[in-house]
């Protein structure tokens, strides 16, 4: 397989991730989409690095990887604030940003 | 502190600290008493620094003490500082101490107003003291200018004092519009002078026109523009009809104001530039003939006045005339001296006629009568003054006003002298007319059951009348053994003639109004033309109002249309387009993040394609 195939792959998981950012209503479905996107991302760096034999892609990724857990945990846990404030996740209940 | 600059800055400052402290701190303005007190302790410091810069410079010579306002590279723009030499200092002590006896005064006379009224009051009188100082020390035209506006607008705030009177807020517009008529005259002149010789400051225009190298052509426009604002201040023909209307004032701003200092600023510019009228004999000619005719015209004016501070003021207009004429003549030594005269007793004649005022509650002469009985030392300090300004030997004003009719019958102004003697006879006549009618005689009925209240002034006030008294017979003893140099030869017979004309007058009056020899009513008959005329103030006023209310109001309404719909016009529509593009543009902000993100999206793709696209 070329680097073709892997770059597709990483390109409809990003078009899949950015639907469900977009037409989710649920926060936590928002979350999961946001991290499919990031994936698809990381699917890039790691495809970019076998072919081009360069491994500062791979290390690039582990830092990805690892800022992504972080950034899941403070969405849930932001989340789960926002429930016990608004009693509600629904995306379309929370409209306090309009103008 | 020997520098007489340092101390002339020290006696300009102190008022200024004076009228920022009031400005700044409202609680002690509306105290009343506490800015009555600050005002009156600083204005007391000032004189004194006032009077250590004269002793000092009194010798002779010129200390400047000058700071950059404006810097530029190529020189400062404007520089404003202190110039103290001998006139310069000497008018200080005049402004201080007229300042400062007028602040005492006012705590006896404004005793009835409302406190927070007070405290505004004594925040004018300190900005006042400084503009004048200011305009008095200023070394070069624009802080002379600067100033100069600035009396202006002390003036209408204090002519316009109880501005819920109409005829007090319409007297403050006139007053501030005529003057404003020949400040834009005089701007005119100081461009047009900065134009030819490139400086503002007066000595370096002083050497300029030493060595000769003012350029003469135009120069004639340069002075007259100039004298037109001197003329506009100092109540010159035709512009002497604010003057009256200024009485609508508390009394001791009159006397501060609209007799001792700010009109006389007028007098004092001339004075000090009298190097660069000497090079324009023609606007020489000008002022001297036009302060002698202004100086009787105002006389036949004051003749027929009822109201005791309207005569005074048309004195006070007559006398700026004098004065002027003698400048005119050639003579501004002789002007000043009597510039300085005529504020002490001028000043002492306006607070005495306060006096009166607050004792009996009436500006009308014939209202009041027989107050000789009531307030006898009111009536002794009103007839010094009044014998003052009829020029009678050892008092005040006889020194200085022969020195005025020496003075233009030395520059060849026959005619001039002869309406200065004239008018000398009325000034005399005019005068005693007023005490024979409101203090001598038998009281008027009109006040019969409410003269029990009627006594002389409180201490406040007449420890100023007295010490006012005192200057103007001390300056008319000691003067004649200091008079330090004679600019001409005076004849003899102008001194014997002007203390007749004097006397004459004082004489006429005292048939006519005390004795009732001659009645007052077949004199009326008599010089019945001039007297209707100069009932109607020979129409002047009329004109200006006729002139005020044809060209600038009907101008101010076009120019009131042009801005309202046309200036306004265009901004609204532009604000409304602007407010209703927001509400708009509002609806696309949902406040959900999918629509943003969504847009986000789009946009990238937007980009891509953009970029892609092949060209």
């Amino acid at each position: 397989m070329g680097l073709g195939a892997y770059l597709t792959l990483a390109a409809v998981l990003f078009a899949i991730g950015l639907f469900g950012v977009i037409t989710r209503r649920n926060t936590i479905g928002i979350l999961l989409g946001i991290e499919l996107m990031l994936n698809a991302v990381n699917i890039n760096l790691v495809a970019f690095a076998r072919f081009n034999a360069d491994v500062v892609g791979m290390i690039f990724t582990l830092f990805t990887i690892s800022i992504t857990v972080a950034e899941v945990a403070l969405g849930l846990a932001i989340t789960i604030l926002v429930f016990r404030i608004r009693r509600t996740v629904v995306a379309d209940h929370l409209d306090l940003l309009k103008g | 502190m020997s520098d007489p600059a340092l101390l002339a800055l020290t006696a300009l400052l102190l008022p200024a600290v004076s009228f920022l402290v009031l400005a700044i701190v409202p609680p002690l303005r509306r105290h009343g008493h506490a800015a009555a007190y600050l005002s009156i302790v600083l204005s007391a410091a000032s004189l004194v620094a006032a009077v250590a810069a004269w002793r000092v410079s009194a010798a002779g010579g010129f200390t400047e003490r000058l700071f950059t306002w404006i810097p530029a590279d190529a020189g400062p723009l404007a520089v404003v500082g202190v110039l103290a030499d001998g006139d310069s200092t000497l008018m200080l002590i005049l402004v201080a101490l007229v300042s400062f006896l007028v602040q005492v005064y006012s705590l006896g006379y404004l005793s009835d107003e409302a406190l927070p009224s007070l405290g505004r009051y004594y925040t004018y009188q300190s900005l006042f003291a400084f503009s004048m100082m200011g305009l008095v020390l200023a070394p070069n035209f624009v802080q002379l200018f600067i100033c100069w506006e600035l009396v202006g607008l002390c003036s209408y705030l204090l002519i316009g004092y109880w501005y819920t009177r109409p005829e007090a807020a319409r007297a403050a517009v006139k007053a501030f519009w005529i003057t404003k008529a020949g400040d834009t005259g005089m701007v005119v002149g100081i461009v047009l002078l900065w134009y030819q010789t490139g400086t503002f400051d007066f000595l370096q225009l002083l050497q300029l026109a030493d060595t000769g190298l003012i350029p003469l052509e135009g120069l004639g426009v340069i002075t007259f523009c100039i004298y037109l604002g001197a003329a506009g201040k100092s109540a010159q023909f035709p512009f002497h009809v604010w003057l009256p209307d200024a009485m609508e004032g508390p009394t001791p701003v009159s006397a501060l104001i609209h007799a001792a200092t700010m009109v006389t600023a007028g007098v004092y510019l001339l004075t000090r530039l009298v190097w660069l009228f000497r090079l324009t004999p023609d606007v020489m000619e000008i002022v001297a003939w036009n302060g002698a005719f202004t100086a009787l015209l105002a006389a036949v004016l004051a003749c027929v006045q009822t109201d005791i501070k309207r005569v005074l003021a048309y004195s006070t207009v007559s006398q700026l005339g004098y004065m002027m004429a003698a400048i005119g003549a050639g003579f501004a030594s002789a002007g000043f001296l009597h510039l300085l005269t005529h504020g002490i007793f001028k000043a002492l004649l306006f607070l005495g006629a306060g006096a009166v005022i607050h004792a009996v509650a009436t500006n009308e002469i014939f209202q009041m009568g027989g107050l000789w009985r009531k307030m006898p030392q009111t009536t002794i300090v009103f007839v010094v003054g009044a014998l003052s300004l009829a020029g009678i030997p050892f008092f005040g004003g006889f020194f200085s006003k022969e020195e005025i009719l020496g003075a233009t019958m030395a520059g060849g102004f026959r005619g001039a002298f002869a309406m200065l003697l004239f008018a000398a006879f009325l000034t005399a006549f005019y005068m005693f007319r007023v005490v024979f009618i409101a203090f001598g005689g038998t009281p008027a009925p009109a006040h019969g059951s409410a003269e029990s209240h009627v006594h002389d002034a409180p201490p406040f006030m007449a420890l100023p009348l007295w010490i006012l008294a005192a200057l103007a017979v001390g300056v008319g003893i000691f003067l004649p053994f200091v008079h330090w140099e004679a600019e001409f030869e005076a004849l003899h017979w102008i001194t014997y003639a002007a203390i007749t004309v004097a006397v004459l007058g004082i004489a006429l009056a005292y048939l006519v109004y005390q004795r009732r020899a001659i009645s007052a009513g077949t004199l009326a008959a008599v010089f019945a033309p001039v007297r209707i005329a100069a009932e109607r103030r020979f129409w002047l006023d009329d004109l200006f109002a006729g002139i005020y209310r044809a060209i600038i109001l009907r101008f101010s309404l076009i120019v009131g249309w042009v801005d309202r719909y046309l200036v306004d016009g265009v901004l609204n529509v532009l604000s409304a387009w602007t407010l209703m593009a927001g509400d708009r543009l509002r609806r696309i902000q949902t406040g959900q993040p999918q629509d943003y993100v969504y847009g986000i999206a789009l946009g990238v793709i937007a980009l891509l394609v953009w970029i892609r696209w092949p060209r």
